[in-house]
């Protein structure tokens, strides 16, 4: 077990990568010399060669729409977007192109893209430096939508993305680069839990609370805090939103009888209101309340000197668990 | 009178812009090995080498490409067909540059590309499939090293230059090496994307030819609404050579696009071909052309004929008698009754085929989609059954 940040393990997650494939790539812009403003490709240029680790003019769309034929060219490009803001120019190549293109050729085409993503706030950035777009990829069919919470899981379900013959939007929480924890980087992925399975974090008989990327963190320590209110939270890391590991999010809801979703994207249209109509739907007759949603409000996102107030929050999701007990 | 003023003014410079591709056919030198009347004329970057056999191929590849487009207007017109993008008018760039290829070579098309398609060695009826909404396409593209067709304008060239990068990294740029087609049309010229295909290509110096026919018009869109530069020129703004070819003259896109190709292939980088030609059809079948452009410019461009200059080149020089004319002729009504009848008794997918190759493979969710969308098939069947039973 070494002690990594969750930047760094997904430096030695992108390493492992790269030396598993000669075919894996990395590309996108300053993700070489520099390294990435968040440093998560610092030295892979240097070991891994221009050839292999890919300085990019500066077009989003240009990345992708390469990646998609370097890809068609039997390459497993993973792509850097700098910023979650800056994904909007590739959108259509996401969208359009890499989720279609296999079922447009009736399966003979297959894009072992992944897609890097920082996202979300709490950073005290610019405007479009703290979105959380995820909802709208997971909206697109042929696409895998993921998001790590942890060291831990960034470090192996880089890798898991890297390997995966379909295209994977990969969501980091850009808040959480530098929180560590131990990573066992000399573990292989096969004890590892599939990329497309959520896992109960913290085991609660009171409340399910749905979460991932940046919010595990919290929801972890909201669990904490309702101990002291005598309450029994049941935290999922998400880990997966497209699909949805509904078996694990039905097996919790069905036990406790109540929900919350958190996450920092704004609820309207979410993954939250998708989880809440699932949950409606097969386990109707478990609940004790209805599915609640803590999220950011509907509006764009504000000023910095705002976010506390629009981020959900250890208040904001505990106040959320208090609602569902009211009904 | 201010106001009045600006607008007179607005409206003049409206005109000089529209005067523009005149002057931009006129100034611009086009590379040409036959006139439009048929004569062989030389031209020292390209030279030609090329046998009666060869011409005489090519004249074939026309004539049959030209047919199958005919009747597949005729198809759209019975309802055989949702929409046909027809190729009239632009066989002879499509042709050419498609005998400039390769096997080894990929091409990556547009939706109107047919000319290439045929070239590469794809069943036609793959396109009537796509455009009858059979499939959105459904081939193999490493079958023919032909990608499937792209219909959103310009995507397709940033596939094309990271294929091109993808050789590179193969370590097959050199003298047997490979290199991408992309192609493209005036109005894509205006797309981010192709402008982002143009930088990469270029700092990567990636063995890539973009092949732009330009044939002047985007749906309603005459070329002034995209550039006021002609469109060959705006290589020379990324870094790489841009030649402008006679796109209805099918012996210089062949030489153009070989040269460029060649070059790409040896790593040279990539060259810009703008292939002046001209749409002789509406935009789609779905299209007016006469709401917004005089016939007197189709006369015009009618004189120019892709076809029409092989045979008279053909007939001219006697490399060819009155008998293989008709020998072509009759071969491409043969292929044509082929295609009609493929396409007429084409059956639909099956409604289920619809959940398939979403992924590699399928989620849960879509797997409880594919058995409700049965079940419910399935009771529309029990229905009918009980009818029946009652009914007897």
């Amino acid at each position: 077990m070494t002690t990594l940040t969750l930047s760094r393990a997904l430096n030695e997650g992108l390493r492992k990568a790269l030396e598993d494939n000669p075919r894996a790539l990395v590309m996108g812009e300053d993700v070489g010399k520099l390294g990435g403003v968040f440093r998560v490709t610092d030295g892979l240029q240097k070991d891994f060669g221009e050839a292999r680790v890919i300085d990019t003019p500066l077009a989003e769309s240009g990345i992708i729409g390469t990646a998609i034929g370097l890809a068609l060219r039997g390459y497993r490009p993973i792509c850097e977007i700098q910023f979650d803001g800056f994904i909007f120019p590739a959108f259509d190549q996401i969208v359009t192109q890499l989720a279609k293109m296999r079922y447009r050729s009736l399966g003979s085409v297959r894009l072992p893209v992944t897609i890097r993503v920082p996202f979300g706030g709490g950073i005290g950035a610019v405007e479009h430096h703290s979105e959380s777009p995820e909802a709208l990829f997971a909206h697109t069919p042929g696409l895998r939508v993921v998001s790590c919470g942890d060291p831990a899981d960034a470090f192996t379900m880089i890798q898991q993305a890297a390997r995966s013959d379909d295209p994977v939007l990969f969501f980091e929480p850009k808040r959480r680069y530098w929180d560590k924890a131990e990573v066992d980087i000399d573990g292989g992925l096969a004890a590892a839990l599939p990329m497309d399975r959520s896992r109960v974090l913290v085991e609660g008989t009171d409340v399910t609370v749905l979460c991932y990327g940046p919010m595990v963190r919290t929801c972890a320590e909201a669990a904490v805090a309702a101990q002291n209110d005598g309450r029994s939270i049941e935290v999922i890391d998400l880990r997966t939103l497209a699909p949805l590991d509904t078996d694990t999010i039905f097996a919790s809801v069905r036990k406790t009888g109540r929900c919350v979703v958190v996450h920092e994207a704004v609820v309207t249209g979410g993954i939250g209101a998708e989880i809440a109509a699932q949950i409606t739907q097969e386990c109707f007759y478990s609940l004790e309340a209805p599915v609640l949603r803590a999220g950011a409000y509907s509006t764009p996102y504000p000023p910095s000197r705002l976010e506390e107030y629009y981020l959900p929050d250890l208040d904001r999701i505990l106040d959320a668990v208090d609602r569902t007990f009211s009904y | 009178m201010a106001v009045k003023d600006a607008g007179r003014a607005a409206r003049s410079a409206s005109r000089a812009l529209a005067r523009e591709p005149e002057r931009q056919a006129d100034s611009a030198e086009l590379i040409q090995l036959l006139t439009p009347e048929g004569e062989r004329v030389e031209h020292p970057d390209y030279p030609l080498q090329i046998s009666a056999e060869e011409v005489k191929a090519l004249y074939r590849d026309l004539v049959i490409v030209r047919r199958i487009d005919f009747e597949a207007i005729a198809l759209q017109r019975q309802g055989e067909l949702g929409i046909w993008a027809s190729l009239l008018g632009q066989e002879a760039a499509q042709v050419g540059s498609g005998r400039a290829l390769a096997p080894r070579d990929m091409a990556f098309p547009t939706y109107r590309e047919h000319g290439v398609a045929w070239c590469r060695g794809l069943d036609p009826m793959k396109l009537l499939e796509l455009f009858r909404g059979v499939s959105h396409g459904g081939w193999d593209p490493t079958e023919h090293n032909f990608h499937l067709y792209t219909i959103v304008i310009g995507s397709q060239t940033l596939h094309a230059t990271g294929y091109a990068m993808g050789i590179q990294r193969d370590g097959l740029v050199g003298e047997d090496g490979e290199a991408v087609i992309a192609y493209f049309g005036d109005g894509a010229t205006s797309q981010g994307d192709v402008n982002e295909a143009f930088i990469w290509a270029s700092v990567n110096n990636a063995p890539i030819v973009f092949f732009c026919q330009n044939n002047q018009w985007a749906i309603s869109e005459p070329l002034e609404r995209q550039s006021r530069t002609p469109l060959y020129l705006r290589a020379k703004g990324f870094g790489f050579p841009g030649v402008r070819v006679d796109g209805n003259d099918v012996l210089a896109c062949l030489a153009v696009t070989r040269k460029a190709m060649q070059a790409a292939r040896e790593g040279q980088g990539p060259t810009l071909i703008e292939a002046f030609t001209y749409r002789m059809g509406a935009h789609t079948t779905t299209d007016d052309p006469t709401r917004y452009r005089l016939s007197a410019e189709l006369e015009s461009w009618k004189l120019k004929d892709p076809i029409e200059r092989v045979k008279q080149y053909l007939i001219r020089t006697q490399q060819a008698e009155m008998s293989f004319f008709d020998e072509v002729e009759a071969e491409a009504a043969e292929v044509g009754a082929r295609v009609r009848l493929a396409c007429q008794q084409m059956p639909d997918p099956e409604p289920t085929s619809m959940f398939d190759d979403v992924l590699t493979s399928e989620t849960q969710q879509l797997a409880a989609e594919r058995a409700d969308f049965e079940a419910y098939l399935e009771s529309f069947e029990a229905d009918e059954a009980v009818a029946a039973g009652e009914a007897r």
